[in-house]
């Protein structure tokens, strides 16, 4: 059916505009249209994944197009493949899990519930763009939510983690723009949409042109997802932010930096991305060990998961940058499609697992213990069985156990990378290995050891929290033990973006 | 002589001249009467300008010294249309001014008008010289216009002072182009300058541009901007922000674009751009005054502005040609900013200052005010989907389309620098709780009366519309900017 991403795109808008006429006083109506439109919108997603013929996940299916601005050939254009309706699934099922465990946000509900609303409509416009205008109108449009989410309910630095988000991600945005404009006026005829331009490459002949413009897509992407040396603003906003709005912020926003790559930089600028592929790499992995031994200094648990991000957004760009450069060398082909095959199962395994450590971490610290402090718990296995149960999953696949979700995503991108670049994989290799040290050692710190006191009277999960995990939780399993429609899909479309770069 | 194509000039003219004799007969209680007639007056003004830009008619006028064509008529629109909304925010702050010369204020402002419109369309350096003195001599008049205070009057005279010395110049390079070609007629002088002296021609263009870098406030002629903003009265500060700058673009475009070859002064014009930009933003990063924070932004506004000056292209297509980006940004900058210094006027009522610091609490208090200065804000530095964004973008465009890619860099730079600033007031409207004065004492009713009148309410709809809606559907504006792009070429 047309129209099916249409509405999924605008049923939160609607959703914004029916709570901007609601009394503010009415803080459980609000609190309840909320929840409707953001299931609303969620059933939508699972329509359109029904809709969805995932026999040719490699091609665009549920297109629409219509004229926007005719004068300049911007034209209203989505369509979903493998590589998008997952991200699609993955941003709508968290927007309502935050709604359920923001339930108690108490202070100015009604923006609240809005702003996240209109977070919602801008994640999913870019995942659902293909005209590159409409594409940065929604990549902008999500970055003004977050930036009030995060200056009105974060934390104690929240004016400054707010503004340094702000300016650091408009950089890479107008840098993109840049990007855009130059591929615009060399293209012919020219054109704004996406699908032409991957296919007319109209920087493909021009190595220094095309250089110039991945440098201004790099900017806009890397700090997005973001890459070492441009990570600096994530460790604050993570920190800051109220826990939904670090949930979003780790699941989905950093996934538009390498969905950004994944889409948009390989189909687009093949040769430039293949000449700098070696820089990407070097920095990926600069990312995956770094992050990982930052986190491990860390005693602020939302710092931890924060600086783990760092590390596995690296390997994401580690497997885009071996694809990358595997270009034109039909004998990695196989190689670099099971690298991108990784890096977009991490993409959506790090949605889940960490989505779901934000959570966790949201748990025990907004309404139990107000602390962080990995140091300050031990013994909690005692009070909080259930609690401690789920946190031990959720950071078992986070690094990497077999069986669960992040396995499969990481196996596949070093599996993939070592035939392109095999020194740079080792080195990340050891990244994998801090990690599962500093998780385990976070493990102990928390919930074995000595029971400490203090946290004697601390209550279970309630069923809120217990409703916001058990879908993320669920997915870890069931993702790790029968990964194959998942990757079946997400192999087509990878297949599908490797052809247009050829 | 065919007065048919002067028809917004002449009811412009008629209007005002009605409007001093009504002013002679109403009480002094009674002024906001000749504001309203002012305002019912202009919008009747609108329809044979419109016409003028929809008819794409090209030609001279009244001994080849008045132009008649889309370009001109273009200007004539933004010029009423910021004086209807300024004159509709005046009334609201003049019942807290009160100023017996309330209803002259009105009828200098349409007399203004006159002369915005008189600089969009001259075609002879004498025309355009006096209609420049014109607009010029009633700014100043309306900068100090409230005698009582020292900082009005203060603005008035730095006004008059700075100005004076700006026109003098500006003659001094007129009289040059008198003397290379012989003519003081625009379109006489384009054929005649092609082969003068390159080094004469940079002196004239030097000395021109003092006089329209003062009236679009471009570095290094833009002292006067802060204290003039600072200092007169807001809604005359809205309106010499966006009227008179636009004025002075379109005088500067013709001069330039017909007078004289691009050779003579695009690398100036790139250079003032490049300068007012980074000097206006880095100046207004540690403003605390709203007004004098809106000074700076304007600054660096006149400088994106001028890249469209620079990116002369031969291809008309909005994405790409200089002009049309310009003509695109200005009606969309028109609405942001008077918007945004209507809200200052809101709020200077509430709290009686023009402190940033006063905004603090304001999306508690008045959350209509409050989100539509957000808007305005986040339009001003260029965020989607705003008006000014798709301004921003077309600029930039069309400088990377002429080969000006430095210049895009420069632009883009300085709007992540823009973007602190302007957050600045969302932080103190979002993030700062109410000022304990203003917070309600215990048992007292909660102050949660908005701080807008309904009048001042009805002037921020049709800006945020104004503001927002191109940004949304850019279409009809971007036909409409290329339409105007139809300047009367030689």
């Amino acid at each position: 059916m047309s129209g099916l991403l249409s509405l999924v795109l605008w049923i939160p808008v609607a959703g914004m505009i029916a709570l901007l006429a609601a009394p503010r006083e009415q803080v459980r109506t609000i609190r309840i249209v909320a929840l409707a439109v953001t299931l609303a919108d969620f059933l939508a997603s699972v329509w359109a994944a029904a809709a969805f013929d995932f026999s040719r996940a490699g091609t665009f299916q549920l297109g629409e197009q219509a004229p926007w601005i005719p004068s300049l050939g911007v034209t209203y254009h989505l369509a979903v493949d493998g590589l998008s309706l997952p991200l699609v699934l993955l941003t709508t099922l968290l927007t309502v899990l935050c709604v359920i465990y923001s339930w108690r946000v108490d202070l100015r509900p009604k923006e609240y519930m809005i702003l996240f609303l209109l977070l919602e409509t801008g994640m999913l416009g870019v995942f659902l763009a293909l005209d590159f205008f409409l594409f940065y109108v929604f990549w902008e449009v999500s970055l003004i939510p977050m930036y009030f989410i995060i200056g009105i309910w974060g934390g104690p630095r929240r004016v400054y983690a707010a503004i340094k988000f702000f300016l650091y991600t408009l950089v890479g945005s107008l840098a993109m723009l840049l990007a855009i404009l130059i591929v615009y006026f060399h293209s012919s005829p020219r054109t704004f949409d996406m699908v032409a331009l991957f296919q007319q490459k109209p920087l493909a002949a021009d190595l220094h042109l095309g250089i110039l413009a991945f440098w201004g897509f790099f900017l806009g992407f890397a700090i997005k997802v973001p890459m070492f040396p441009f990570h600096t603003w994530l460790p604050d906003a993570h920190v800051e932010a109220p826990t939904a709005g670090s949930v979003l912020l780790a699941a989905v926003l950093l996934k538009l930096g390498t969905y950004g790559f994944v889409r948009i930089v390989l189909p687009l600028l093949p040769n430039a991305f293949h000449a700098l592929a070696w820089m990407v790499a070097v920095l990926a992995t600069i990312a995956a060990v770094y992050g990982a031994l930052v986190a491990m200094a860390q005693t602020d648990l939302k710092k931890l998961v924060a600086y783990s991000s760092v590390n596995h957004m690296g390997y994401v760009m580690l497997g885009v940058a071996a694809a990358a450069a595997a270009e034109g060398q039909p004998a990695l082909r196989n190689a670099a499609v099971i690298a991108l095959n990784g890096a977009t199962m991490q993409m959506l395994a790090h949605g889940v697992i960490t989505g779901a450590l934000f959570f966790l971490v949201g748990v025990i610290y907004d309404y139990r213990a107000h602390t962080r402090g990995v140091n300050d718990f031990g013994g909690l296995w005692e009070r909080l069985p259930v609690y401690t149960g789920l946190t031990m999953l959720a950071m078992l696949a986070s690094l990497g156990l077999p069986g669960l979700m992040g396995f499969v995503a990481e196996f596949s991108i070093f599996l993939g990378a070592y035939q392109i670049y095999p020194g740079l994989t080792v080195v990340a290799l050891t990244g994998v290995v801090i990690t599962v040290a500093f998780f385990l050692w976070t493990i102990y710190r928390i919930f074995w050891g000595p029971p400490n006191a203090r946290w004697a009277g601390l209550p279970d999960l309630d069923g809120r929290e217990a409703w916001t995990l058990a879908p993320l939780t669920a997915l870890m399993i069931a993702i790790g033990v029968y990964p194959a429609p998942l990757v079946g899909a997400i192999n087509a479309a990878m297949l599908g973006i490797l052809n247009l770069v050829r | 002589m065919d007065l048919r194509p002067l028809l917004p000039e002449v009811t412009i003219g008629l209007l005002a001249l009605g409007l001093l004799v009504l002013d002679l007969v109403v009480t002094p209680e009674d002024k906001r009467l000749v504001g309203w007639t002012a305002i019912a007056g202009l919008a009747v003004a609108l329809l044979p300008s419109a016409v003028v830009v929809g008819g794409g008619h090209r030609y001279l006028a009244i001994y080849d010294t008045y132009a008649v064509d889309p370009f001109a008529g273009f200007f004539k629109i933004v010029a009423i249309v910021s004086a209807i909304l300024v004159i509709a925010a005046a009334m609201e702050f003049f019942r807290d001014h009160p100023t017996a010369h309330e209803g002259d204020i009105y009828v200098l402002i349409v007399f203004m008008v006159l002369g915005l419109a008189a600089m969009a369309a001259a075609a002879d350096l004498i025309v355009l010289f006096l209609a420049i003195e014109w607009v010029s001599l009633i700014s100043y008049v309306l900068a100090g216009s409230l005698k009582a205070d020292r900082k009005s009057s203060e603005a008035g005279v730095k006004y008059f002072f700075y100005g004076a010395a700006a026109s003098a110049v500006m003659l001094y390079g007129f009289t040059y182009l008198y003397g290379a070609a012989g003519s003081t007629n625009i379109y006489m002088l384009g054929g005649r300058l092609a082969t003068a002296q390159p080094a004469f021609l940079v002196v004239a263009v030097v000395l021109i541009l003092a006089g329209f870098g003062f009236k679009i406030s471009a570095v290094p002629f833009h002292q006067w901007t802060p204290d003039v903003y600072e200092g007169a009265p807001t809604p005359i500060v809205a309106f010499l922000s966006v009227a008179s700058k636009a004025a002075g673009f379109a005088a500067l475009v013709r001069v330039l674009y017909v007078a004289l070859p691009p050779g003579a002064w695009v690398g100036i014009v790139a250079a003032l751009a490049a300068i007012s930009m980074t000097l206006g933003n880095l100046l207004a990063l540690s403003q605390t005054n709203i007004k004098r924070m809106l000074a700076y932004s304007s600054i660096a506004h006149a400088g994106y502005m001028l890249i469209g000056v620079v990116a002369v292209s031969a291809v008309p297509g909005v994405l790409g040609s200089g002009m049309s980006a310009l003509l695109f940004y200005l009606p969309a900058y028109v609405f942001t900013n008077v918007g945004a210094f209507t809200v200052a006027i809101a709020v200077a009522r509430a709290t009686g200052t023009d402190a940033i610091a006063g905004y603090a609490g304001l999306s508690r208090r008045s959350p209509f005010a409050a989100t539509a200065m957000g808007a305005f804000m986040l339009a001003l530095t260029g965020i989607p989907p705003t008006a000014l964004f798709w301004g921003k973008v077309f600029l930039f465009g069309a400088a990377i389309q002429t080969g000006f890619l430095w210049l895009a860099i420069v632009g883009i730079l300085n709007t992540v620098v823009s973007l602190y600033y302007y957050v600045g007031v969302i932080r103190a409207m979002w993030q700062m709780p109410l000022p304990a004065d203003a917070a309600p004492a215990a048992g007292a009713p909660a102050v949660t009366a908005p701080i807008e009148t309904p009048l001042l309410r009805g002037v921020l709809a049709v800006t945020t519309a104004g503001a927002l809606l191109p940004g949304f559907f850019p279409d009809t504006l971007v036909r409409l900017a290329q339409a105007a792009s139809l300047l009367l070429k030689p």
